[in-house]
């Protein structure tokens, strides 16, 4: 009952013209910023802070939270468009949104985002408003045996459920997971693999850069040998009579949407975890969980809805560690937590207590931050399409140009332009050689936190390997992971086993 | 060159790879150490071991398979994809020499006007607005600063003062 009053106190603030006004354009430019090929809500956050003095806290917040859903909802445009993720958040969205845009589908799969957007960050918020302070309590239990196995489970999801041939996916996670550890060692601080002695591996090799790369450059090349002498993109058609028809047919993947938004939720409260790897597994438990595993990869809607329900899932996830610990939940909150700091604020426990005003006003600015956001991601819909009815050649050079800008902006090294072009052509290669790409994107990003935690985990139980076997829930995480890890073994001595009929 | 032979090199390549990123992963110690779990090197090397394994695999069974004869790269349509990857890496040696945004309307003049046929008007449109949508979001709004090169001198003259 306390929570409804306080949460209507909160309207009270959100509901205020100016803050309303501060929704709106927060998500608009949001929603641009997302769709940019490499920029995301971090950047987008980043820039605007400087500016957040000039309003109170309240509103200041409001509209870096509105720019981060925003950032959101846009970074499936450019993922589902043009084949790029528009942030790192929206990779996963590449891998079906991308073949239904091909396929003429490109309104459905823009439906699917935002719809599954809305509804991932709309039954985040209400877990959020219920459930803040208890739920920090557990995310805060997860050590870095749960976290080691929750990776490792995410891995062995492709391995047994991929559908893809088994040593390649696991070459490519191989592959990706070494990549990760490119750069300084994360305990001792040592440089490692810095190929050639170049210095731009000291900083590791940027999550982004894979990603447009492969799905950027490498992209583009496939595109064009696979649509012959005259490339061109399938038209896409969008009527108010599809439009109806796409958005009934979610319907039907509501527990896609429930299980996604759930899972990103809690995965997004996790330190250092957040909305990409939150996004990767929710689309690979989607597949898993499918009765055409097969079809992902090929424009199943499916495949759209899970990683768009819970990177907004994760989003408002990883607020509630940083509102109530003070423990940044992903790099933008990290910037909204620096903010906060800026204008006198003190994240932690006493802050629903002392700022009740404050932190209530961000609940219910959530609310209608996601329905602004829905809104007016739908509305531009026919605006984002069109972009997809220009000739390729021209839709092409664009791409290519935003690629290498987009690569360039994050780090500002030519360093890492260099390297996009070498995975656009290495990801052009092996995607034509039938290796999953998807992988060894997954690898790179959850790397550093699986090495991490499995390190973190050893060093404070002596090296003993046993003790992961001493926390349920780490236990059970590894158990279900040896399972799909030899599901493949197991699928395959099934086949082979010669079949007696009854009649023997 | 047909599907398994590309495959076999494809997999022999990873094979290469594994052992020259085993080898950079021994600068750091690769084994146990007592009371601390594995050194700063093993997660690579290992991992770069398992990668070796799999990649050799996926070579013997291409060398076992039966080909189908198709070719890996379609004849008709490498010729583009060559000259596409190409012009991407003309681009970027340009970027530093003569900085992002002559690189860039290069780029797109040869891309639309000679790769694409477009139209002069077209291309022409197409460039410049482009250029200037880079520089406007990239530069005036988000400050990110583009190389510039040997145009340097140009901007800090002529275009910064408008823009800053």
């Amino acid at each position: 009952m306390d929570t409804i009053a306080l949460l209507g106190q909160g309207f009270a603030t959100s509901l205020l013209p100016l803050n309303i006004a501060i929704v709106l354009v927060g998500v608009t430019v949001g929603l641009f910023i997302g769709a940019m090929p490499g920029l995301g809500s971090v950047n987008g956050v980043a820039i605007v802070l400087p500016l957040t003095f000039i309003v109170p806290p309240a509103s200041a917040i409001i509209f870096l939270a509105a720019i981060y859903y925003g950032a959101m909802y846009g970074g499936a445009v450019s993922s589902i468009l043009l084949g790029i993720p528009g942030a790192s958040t929206a990779v996963a969205t590449t891998f079906d949104g991308r073949p239904m845009a091909q396929q003429g589908r490109a309104g459905e799969a823009l439906i699917a985002a935002a719809i599954a957007s809305f509804v991932g960050g709309t039954l985040s918020v209400i877990l959020f408003t219920l459930f803040a302070m208890p739920l920090a309590d557990v995310a805060l239990a997860f050590g870095p045996a749960e976290e080691f196995a929750l990776v490792l489970l995410a891995f062995t999801t492709f391995v047994g459920l991929g559908g893809d041939d088994v040593l390649k996916t696991i070459a490519m996670i191989c592959l990706g997971l070494v990549l990760a550890t490119v750069g300084l060692d994360l305990l001792s601080g040592q440089p490692r693999l810095i190929f050639f002695d170049m210095p731009g591996f000291y900083s590791g090799i940027s999550f982004l850069v894979l990603a447009i790369g492969i799905y950027g450059i490498g992209e583009v090349l496939w595109t064009i040998e696979t649509s012959k002498s005259a490339p061109s993109v399938t038209p896409a058609r969008l009527t108010f009579r599809e439009l109806g028809l796409g958005a009934r047919r979610l319907f039907s993947s509501w527990r896609t949407m429930g299980f996604g938004s759930g899972l990103g939720f809690f995965v997004g409260m996790l330190p250092a975890a957040g909305a990409t790897p939150a996004s990767l597994m929710s689309y690979g438990m989607a597949k898993s969980a499918s009765k055409e595993p097969e079809s992902f990869g090929k424009g199943n809607v499916e495949g759209v809805i899970a990683p768009e329900t819970a990177n907004n899932a994760a989003s408002t996830g990883s607020l509630l560690p940083m509102l109530t610990l003070g423990i940044p939940g992903s790099p933008t909150t990290a910037l909204l937590l620096g903010g906060m700091v800026m204008w006198g604020l003190v994240p932690g426990p006493m802050l629903f207590i002392e700022q009740p005003e404050f932190v209530w006003g961000l609940i219910s600015s959530l609310y209608t931050a996601n329905a602004a956001a829905v809104l007016i991601n739908l509305l531009l819909i026919p605006v984002f399409v069109w972009a997809l009815r220009m000739p390729f050649t021209i839709l092409c050079a664009m791409v290519l140009v935003l690629c290498l800008v987009g690569g360039y902006a994050p780090g500002q090294r030519m360093h890492d332009v260099w390297l996009i072009a070498g995975f656009g052509f290495a990801g052009y290669l092996l995607r034509k050689a039938n290796y999953p790409l998807a992988p060894l994107v997954l690898a790179l990003v959850l790397g550093p936190l699986m090495e991490r935690s499995f390190r973190q985990q050893l060093i404070a139980e002596q090296g003993d390997v046993l003790s992961f076997f001493e926390r349920p829930l780490a236990t059970a995480f590894l158990a279900i992971a040896l399972i799909f890890f030899l599901l493949p073994l197991i699928k395959y001595i099934r086949r082979r086993a010669p079949r007696v009929s009854p009649a023997e | 060159m047909v599907m398994l032979k590309a495959e076999s090199l494809i997999a022999l390549a990873l094979m290469g790879l594994s052992i020259y990123f085993m080898v950079h992963a021994t600068v750091l110690p690769i084994t146990w150490v007592p009371g601390s779990g594995p050194g700063g090197g093993a997660f690579p090397f290992w991992l770069s071991f398992i990668m070796l394994g799999t990649a050799s695999a996926i070579f013997i069974k291409s060398l076992l398979a039966e080909g189908t004869g198709l070719p890996f790269f379609d004849p008709e349509t490498i010729k583009s994809v060559l000259l596409v990857a190409g012009s991407v890496v003309v681009t970027i040696l340009l970027i530093t020499f003569v900085g992002a945004y002559v690189a860039f309307a290069l780029f797109l003049t040869w891309y639309l006007r000679f790769y694409g046929r477009h139209s002069w008007v077209l291309t022409g449109t197409l460039t410049a607005s482009t250029l200037v949508f880079v520089f406007v979001f990239f530069e005036a709004t988000l400050r990110i600063l583009l190389p510039k090169g040997v145009t340097e001198p140009f901007f800090v003259a002529f275009i910064y003062p408008l823009a800053f």
